[in-house]
Formats: structure tokens, C-alpha cells, sequence
């Protein structure tokens, strides 16, 4: 099997340049055909779905993600975290490592790949500790995970804070060509930080992480990547001072990458004050604030930092969007702000929260696509993903541009129900996900005609 | 606020229209709030000064007192007030209590309600813990101060010892010296104050003043950072407490050089207006932020500051539980 | 809402004076007396009745207030209390002979509060009680020592007493309010 037809949708391929209405065949998980008008055509009875009025793209590509499995499987798993992810229109989940056990050996790894085959809805791509047991001293056995199959390296949650440590990891890991991502933080400065540091952490009297905390670590990892020739990929930019850093870096050729958050694209530090809070002069706070849901690390930041970093996304100074889910269970989240753990449950609204930009004007959708197919799937050096050519991967994703609906964590598949989107609506809606030619996520909305023999595509 | 009414029971009877559920900071209290507080205070002040201390209004009503950060002086304050108001008090702290066996905060205070509880007083490290259960409880709920954030029944006595002793709050300059950054006494004054018409004056070093504080969510505040020049012409002035630890932290070279550009002895306060009141939060490190002179000096009024606490604190009972639920 | 006045202003007087001798009599003089004017009303009529015996006594008999709004148990309005106003008693009141004034005496509450209060400012001789009207319809069992007027009135009326301190004039009307 592992066939599907996908009738009369808007194709956008950006790996291509493609955005025309028309087919898709795919055959046996991978991509047959592409074209308009009754070419796409198939020899046998297949399933099909009707996407007229909807996008077709590539499947999505997230390279940041927290499973939880294996140790903290109250938070989530890997197969509600790849359900998630189906139902926020992602084909590959890059997971971190930072679980208990986390992923620093072979055996690790191997869980992770054996847990996804058996119970996950799409593919995920395990991401291995730099250090062992993510304590920040020693090199893991880069050329172990590297054969068992860790995509890149990361200590996430923490920074790498010795920075010749750093030096030697980015050094080591040109002999397996893996790439470092980095959580950029300066502890000492960020040492009980809440919240970004400015006038809302004064107003609300928390201790706030200067901004200060992250381009500092961002120059460093700037200039290692530069003095070894190593690949570093700086995760989740928050600010603008990254930005400033990072373009330079890119102009200079050095091997620097980075990935934006949905949430940092959209929301500021005033979010904490409550849903629907607005700044006016002197004004109280609300009851609803010290919203916990908006609490993350690193921290949702200024106007100013939001603005630079959609501009980077626009230029290319940032190559992807990912999303950095980070589910929690209630008790971590219904508690005092200081004692809440960080984190934004988020594939399930990403898209929808990245096309506010779109619907506004503000990005192309086929540069916003390209953060979350193709480039992603360039960092990861892997042209079959991200990508509709011919022989590419059956992954994709088939989105409404224009649907609204109203975000229900309680229906989320994610265990984690902790988003700053509760009772939000938002526009844009996946409709289908595919994933190597099974359909891993269905909207009810969304029909499904089994055992066509020959169709006859309306234009 | 004030509205006559003719009832066909009662003649002619000033009601005050107090609608407020919770005291979480002065923030949002409306200037005619914070008047008819302070008036209130008048009568209870009386009340204290009787033989009897003690009148029947709150009786049959429960407050209760989760003091999860410790305090001697804001709780018996709390005690008191209710106590002379006829009121039942019941006081929780954090030691020995469902909190250390790991009772999150909400189930907490809603065990506490279920129980009967009218009103409930809390103190707590973190900021945010009283917003937090006010959204999940239908009881009162009072801030004693949660974390950095705000104070607000201290913020209202000073409000009260201001008035008694200079009439009128309106035009007042007040300077608040010290450690800024960690003081939710400093941040419920410069609200208290900024709606009653005083100007308020920072004076710290930089490593104890917050960013942002001339953001437009903040009202007008003046920051001085050279002490002298902040006390001329100053009506009010309240030293913080230093805190030793924050030298530990880094905060500050030295204790030394704190008092040395800091402190507040009688030479400073020679330079602020004749009979400038000296007010300080308490508890005080004398010889640190305050001389032991200054401090028990004629012109100081930190011992009034305690006894109006339990005015004010009583006027806040009255007024939030007072009327039939 | 229409309007009957009972009294006016030389009614008032008449009857003030009047009752200002009564207390003379019945106290054997004005030793060991004090006035206390209940809130609103209560303390100019007080005044005015010292004001009286002072001149044809030439006794000085202190005068304090009263106000009742913490000692209330009849407040049933949602969330309303009473705006307390100041409270002076200006002498020690054990032993002494209180007697207390009033506008209005109707249900009687207002009285029993008072009471309340009086004796926790400590254990006076008595307490005796002047009200300028008396319009019936007691739910405890209270009664004036000295009445200006009776007026039995029905629950719908309303007794409104306005005095030149307040008002800016003397007069005692009866109000008709909704109903038979």
C-alpha cells in the first residue's frame, strides 16, 4: 500500500519554487508524481483526498522538540508527542535529549528509535547529549551516537557553560559531520531569572533574565564556530542583540545556523500580565496576571526583539522555525510563577501562530513554508525531506490558510496542555498530515475516498 | 462613593460603597478608596484608644492568617485587628503545616475556605502567590506581602501616618532610600503615594534600582542617586532595610560603603525640610540604613507606624467583611 | 412624594425646652450627667438641650457623640457598611448618669447599639433616653425616658427630621411612601 492521491490542492513546494493547483501521487511512501490536470494519475485503486481550497507542502520538519520519554512520561511520550506533532501538520520531530536516562549512549538512542517505530505517528530523529549525562564536563562518544543515528548533538535545557569544552565538541564533531545546537545562556547572569528582565518583571516585582544572558553566550558560540570550523545551530533566538550577531556571522561565512520559536515571533514579555492585557498608563494589574503559561526559556522578550527577529526570519538570518515543545502537567504549571516550571506546549499551534505573520502581511507564505520544509531539512543535510521532487520522502502536510478555530487544550493530543493559546482563535488549520504515504493525521472535515480507479480531477 | 439613602427602616444613613473583593496592591485602588481607608482608620484609631479595645462588628467572622514567608510584626499587626473587631483568628505559617508536606498553594487555600474561612491574609515569598489563589477561592483575599511585588496595608498605614501628622499627602515629597529592587514596601508607597498627589523620590545605588522604572505603566518617579541632593526640600523620608545578604550577592562592595553614601543620620536629615518625618517599614538595622539617633528621634514615627498598622489594618477588616455577605 | 409637616421650628423649641426641664427635674439637677448625641441628628438636638439647661441652670453639662456603625446588626444590603464617623466620649463614664439622644426612635435598634457601645466605654450610673420623635413599631423592648412628640405612623411613612445645623431648617414632616 502506501499509496495517495491528493486531488486539487494549491501546491507550494518552496525546495522548488512550485505554487500551482494540481496533484500528488505517492506510491510506495515516497513522491511519484506532481502535476496539474489528470497526471497524476494512478494505475491501481488508491485512497484520495480532496484538497481543493488547501495548501499542499512538504511535510513539516521541527528540529526542536521534547518528548519526555523515557522519565518523565507524566509530561509526555513519544507517541502523543509524534500524535502532536501529526495534528500540528510536522512529518519529522527532531527530540531532545534531555530525558532521564537522556541520550548520550548507543542503548539511548536505540530506545528512541524502537519506541517511534513501534508507537510513533511520524518520524522522529533522535538528537544526542554533547556531554555525558548532560552535565556539561565530557565529550559523549560522538562516533557511537553518530552510528546509531543522532542527527546532531545538544545538552538542551542547559548551556554548554565551559567554553572550552565547546571548543574541543565543535572540533571533534567535524570527523562525523554532526552539528552542535546550542541553548544560549549565561547562567551566571540568568542565575533565578523568571521572566525577561525589563519594565513588566520590575512592574510584577520577578527576577528577570537579561537579554545580555543570551548574546553573550551567542558571541562565544559565534567565535568557536569560527576558530574550529565546526557547525554551531543556535536554539530558540530571542533576541535582537542574537540577531545583530548572527548576521554578521552569515556575512562573514561562518557556519553558524539558527531557529526561531513560534511564540517569540508572536508574543512579548506583557503576555505575562494575562491574556488580553493592555498596556494603558499607570494601569492595575489584571487578576489574571503572573500567567504561568507564559512562562519559557528562554523568556518571551520586547517588542523590539519580536520585530528584529520576524525580520531575520524574512532575510534569512534565521533559516527555520521550530517549535521547542516543551509539554508539563498541571501541577508543574498551577503553581506560583517562581516555582512553575518553563515551558510552552506548542506543535499543535505553531502553524497557526506563524501565519498571524502571514495573514498580516508581514511574511511571503512560501518564504514562511520554506522555514519549516526545506531549511530545515538543509541543516539536516537531508534532501530527501522537506521536499515534493520526485523519489522525495511521502511526507505532507495539507493545510486551510483561512480556517479559524478556537485552541481547546483539552482536545490537544500533546499530554502537555500548557499554551499561553487557550481560548485563542486563531487562522489557519491542518487539515491532513502524511507521513511516508500513511495518513497520520485527519481533520473530520477532511474527506477520505477510498479504492478510486480513475480520476477525473476538477479544475 | 458616598450615597445618602432613605430607607423606610432607618432614617437617613451614609452607606460607603466599598465593592472591592480583595486587597492585592494599590494599584487599583481609586483615590476616594484610599480616603474613605484612611477616614475609616479615624474611628478605629478611637477604638483603640478606649479602656476596651474591642467592639462587636466582626464577630462570627474567621480570618484567617498563611504567613508562608515569616513575619512577627505584620501578623500579630493582622492579629490584633481582628482581634479588637470581635472577629475569630486562626494563624497558619509554613513550618508544620499541609504546605511543607507538598499541598500546592490552591488546594491549600480552598481547604481553608471550606473550612469557613471569611478572609484570608496571606504573606508569601513569591510574588503572585495571593493573584494566584484569588482566582480559584470566593473568600477576601488580603496581600501581607508576596515576594518584591507589593505591600499594600503597609503602604496605607504610611499613607495614614503621612496625613495625621502633616495633613494632607497632596504635594508631599517623599524620598525612600535603599534597596528598591528587592522592596515591595517602596513599590506599594510609590503607588499609594502617586495617587494621593505626593512625588516620590528614589535614592540607591545602581545595583539595587530595577530597569524600566520610567516605563508609562509606572507612575512619575524621581530617582536620585546622590543621597544629599535627594534630601533637600524632602517632606517624608523612609530608609529601607539592607539586607546583609546583598553583599553576599554582589550587590555591594562593602556594608561600609553603604552607610557611608547611604545612611541615614542626623547630619543628612538636617539637610531635608524642618520636621521631616522619619519613617522606616521595620525591622530595622540600626546602624546600617538608620541611625539608632535618627531612629528614636522626635523626629522619627516609626513606633506610630505600628500602632496605626492595626488602625489601618482594622478599617480593611471592617470594610471588606463588615457588610452582610 | 408628597410632604406633611408636624412639627416646625417653634414646636421644636417648645418642646426641646420643655424636655430639658424634665431631665433637670427628674435628675435632681445636673450633677454627674452627660450627654451623648447619637449620629446624625442626635448631636445638635444634645447641644441645643445642654445649651438650654446652661442657661437657666448655668450648669455646663459636657456634651460627646456617638456613632453606632461598628455595634449595627441590621445592615442588610449586600456589601454596604456604614461610614463610620468620630466617636468622643470627652469624660470617663463610669458612674455617671448618661443620657442619650436621638432623633427618631422607631425600632429601637439603633438604641440597643448604643447601649452596647456605652457599656464598653465602661459601667455608667444609667442610661436614660431623650428622643425628639417616637413613631411606634418597636422590635425590642426599648422606650424613651423623654419624647418630644409622639407620632404613631404606618411602616410605609416615613419620619424625616431636619434641623437648621444640617438642613438649614427646623421642621419634622411626614413622608408617604409607595404603597396602600
Amino acid at each position: 500500500m502506501r499509496q495517495l492521491l491528493i486531488v486539487g490542492g494549491r501546491i507550494i513546494d518552496p525546495s522548488q519554487g512550485i505554487d500551482m493547483v494540481g496533484d500528488l501521487f505517492i506510491a510506495e511512501g515516497s513522491i511519484a508524481r506532481v502535476g496539474r490536470n489528470k497526471e497524476a494519475t494512478p494505475s491501481e485503486p488508491c485512497p484520495v483526498l480532496h484538497a481543493k481550497g488547501m495548501v499542499v507542502c512538504p511535510g513539516f520538519i521541527d528540529l526542536h522538540s521534547h518528548l519526555r520519554e523515557p522519565g518523565f512520561e507524566e509530561k509526555e511520550t513519544i507517541a502523543t508527542g509524534t500524535l502532536a506533532a501529526a495534528r500540528g501538520g510536522f512529518t519529522t520531530v527532531c527530540c531532545m535529549p534531555n530525558t532521564q536516562p537522556p541520550i548520550d549512549s548507543e542503548a539511548a538512542v536505540e530506545f528512541i528509535q524502537s519506541k517511534a517505530d513501534a508507537e510513533g505517528a511520524v518520524r522522529v530523529l533522535p538528537i544526542g547529549c554533547i556531554t555525558k549525562g548532560r552535565r556539561g564536563e565530557e565529550m559523549v562518544e560522538m562516533g557511537e551516537l553518530a552510528e546509531a543515528g543522532v542527527i546532531a548533538l545538544s545538552d538542551d535545557g542547559n548551556p554548554v557553560r565551559d567554553s572550552r569544552l565547546m571548543r574541543y565538541a565543535l572540533e571533534y564533531s567535524r570527523l562525523f559531520d554532526l552539528f552542535i545546537i546550542d541553548h544560549c545562556e549565561d547562567t551566571s547572569l540568568s542565575e533565578g531569572g523568571m521572566m525577561n528582565e525589563g519594565w513588566v518583571s520590575t512592574r510584577l516585582g520577578l527576577k528577570g533574565i537579561p537579554a545580555a544572558a543570551e548574546d553573550t553566550m551567542v558571541a562565544r558560540d559565534i567565535a568557536l564556530a569560527e576558530l574550529t570550523g565546526g557547525r554551531v545551530h543556535i536554539a530558540h533566538v530571542s533576541t535582537a542583540g542574537s540577531v545583530d550577531l548572527i548576521r554578521r556571522a552569515k556575512d562573514k561565512g561562518i557556519a553558524v545556523t539558527a531557529e526561531v520559536t513560534p511564540h517569540h515571533l508572536t508574543m512579548t514579555d506583557e503576555r505575562v500580565m494575562g491574556y488580553g492585557w493592555e498596556n494603558k498608563k499607570a494601569s492595575p494589574l489584571p487578576l489574571s496576571c503572573y500567567d504561568t503559561n507564559a512562562k519559557v526559556n528562554p523568556p518571551l522578550r520586547t517588542e523590539r526583539d519580536l520585530q528584529a527577529l520576524v525580520e531575520a526570519l524574512k532575510e534569512g538570518v534565521i533559516d527555520a522555525i521550530a517549535t521547542d515543545h516543551a509539554p508539563h502537567t498541571d501541577v508543574d504549571k498551577m503553581c506560583e510563577f517562581d516555582l512553575a516550571a518553563f515551558g510552552i506546549s506548542g506543535l499543535e499551534t505553531a502553524l497557526a501562530t506563524v501565519f498571524a505573520l502571514v495573514h498580516r502581511g508581514e511574511i511571503d507564505l512560501m518564504t514562511l513554508l520554506s522555514k519549516l520544509t526545506f531549511e530545515p531539512a538543509k541543516i539536516l543535510r537531508k534532501s530527501e525531506m522537506g521536499t515534493l521532487k520526485v523519489g522525495a520522502a511521502g511526507d505532507v502536510t495539507i493545510f486551510d490558510l483561512d480556517a479559524e478555530w478556537i485552541v481547546d487544550p483539552s482536545a490537544f493530543a500533546s499530554k502537555g496542555k500548557n499554551t499561553p493559546l487557550a481560548g485563542c482563535l486563531l487562522k489557519g488549520k491542518v487539515m491532513a498530515t502524511i507521513y511516508g504515504g500513511d495518513i497520520s493525521y485527519r481533520d473530520d472535515a477532511m474527506k477520505l475516498e477510498t479504492a478510486r480507479r480513475e480520476v477525473k480531477s476538477k479544475t | 462613593m458616598r450615597t445618602t439613602k432613605q430607607r423606610e427602616t432607618e432614617p437617613s444613613l451614609e452607606v460607603a460603597t466599598w465593592r472591592r473583593r480583595h486587597i492585592l496592591d494599590l494599584d487599583d485602588f481609586a483615590r476616594e478608596e484610599i480616603e474613605l481607608v484612611l477616614e475609616t482608620t479615624d474611628a478605629m484609631k478611637e477604638v483603640l484608644s478606649r479602656e476596651i479595645k474591642k467592639v462587636p462588628t466582626l464577630r462570627g467572622k474567621t480570618l484567617v492568617t498563611m504567613f508562608y514567608e515569616p513575619s512577627t510584626r505584620t501578623r500579630v499587626s493582622f492579629e490584633q485587628a481582628a482581634k479588637s473587631l470581635s472577629a475569630d483568628i486562626i494563624n497558619l505559617s509554613a513550618s508544620g503545616s499541609s504546605v511543607e508536606k507538598g499541598e500546592s498553594l490552591i488546594d491549600t487555600a480552598r481547604t481553608l475556605q471550606a473550612l469557613g474561612a471569611d478572609a484570608i491574609v496571606m504573606r508569601h515569598y513569591h510574588a503572585g502567590a495571593p493573584y494566584l489563589i484569588a482566582q480559584h477561592i470566593e473568600v477576601n483575599v488580603i496581600n501581607g506581602g508576596d515576594g518584591c511585588h507589593a505591600h499594600p496595608t503597609q503602604g496605607l498605614l504610611d499613607l495614614y501616618t503621612i496625613r495625621e501628622h502633616l495633613g494632607t499627602v497632596e504635594g508631599v515629597r517623599m524620598v525612600i532610600i535603599g534597596d528598591i529592587t528587592h522592596s515591595r514596601v517602596a513599590r506599594s508607597n510609590i503607588w499609594g503615594l502617586s495617587k494621593m498627589g505626593a512625588q516620590v523620590v528614589l535614592s540607591a545605588p545602581p545595583t539595587l534600582l530595577p530597569v524600566g522604572l520610567d516605563a508609562s505603566a509606572f507612575p512619575p518617579i524621581a530617582v536620585e542617586q546622590n543621597l544629599d541632593r535627594a534630601l533637600e526640600g524632602a517632606d517624608v523620608i523612609m530608609p529601607l532595610r539592607l539586607q546583609l545578604e546583598r553583599q553576599k550577592q554582589g550587590l555591594l562592595p562593602s556594608i561600609r560603603e553603604y552607610i557611608q553614601r547611604y545612611q541615614l543620620d542626623a547630619k543628612r536629615l538636617a539637610k531635608a525640610k524642618p520636621g521631616a518625618l522619619v519613617l522606616h517599614p521595620g525591622p530595622m538595622n540600626e546602624g546600617v540604613e538608620i541611625t539608632p539617633e535618627v531612629a528614636q528621634g522626635a523626629q522619627s514615627v516609626i513606633e506610630e507606624q505600628v500602632t496605626n498598622g492595626v488602625a489601618v489594618r482594622m478599617a480593611l477588616l471592617y470594610l471588606l467583611m463588615g457588610g452582610a455577605q | 412624594m408628597p410632604e406633611k409637616v408636624i412639627l416646625d421650628e417653634e414646636d421644636i423649641r417648645r418642646a426641646l425646652t420643655r424636655i430639658a426641664h424634665e431631665i433637670v427635674e427628674r435628675n435632681h439637677g445636673c450633677d454627674g450627667i452627660i450627654f451623648v448625641g447619637m449620629h446624625t441628628r442626635g448631636v445638635p438636638l444634645a447641644r441645643r438641650i445642654a445649651a438650654y439647661i446652661k442657661e437657666f441652670e448655668r450648669a455646663e453639662v459636657p456634651v460627646g457623640i456617638l456613632d453606632i456603625g461598628l455595634y449595627r446588626d441590621d445592615l442588610p444590603s449586600l456589601g454596604l457598611q456604614p461610614f463610620l464617623r468620630p466617636t468622643s466620649i470627652p469624660t470617663d463614664v463610669v458612674g455617671k448618669r448618661i443620657i442619650l439622644v436621638d432623633d427618631v426612635l422607631y425600632t429601637g435598634r439603633s438604641i440597643r447599639a448604643a447601649m452596647d457601645a456605652l457599656i464598653d466605654f465602661g459601667r455608667p450610673q444609667s442610661i436614660q433616653l431623650v428622643v425628639l420623635i417616637d413613631r411606634g413599631h418597636r422590635e425590642l423592648p426599648i422606650r424613651a425616658d423623654y419624647v418630644g412628640k409622639n407620632m404613631p405612623t404606618a411602616i410605609y411613612e416615613e419620619v424625616v427630621v431636619r434641623l437648621k445645623e444640617i438642613d438649614g431648617r427646623d421642621e419634622v414632616a411626614i413622608i408617604r411612601g409607595e404603597g396602600q
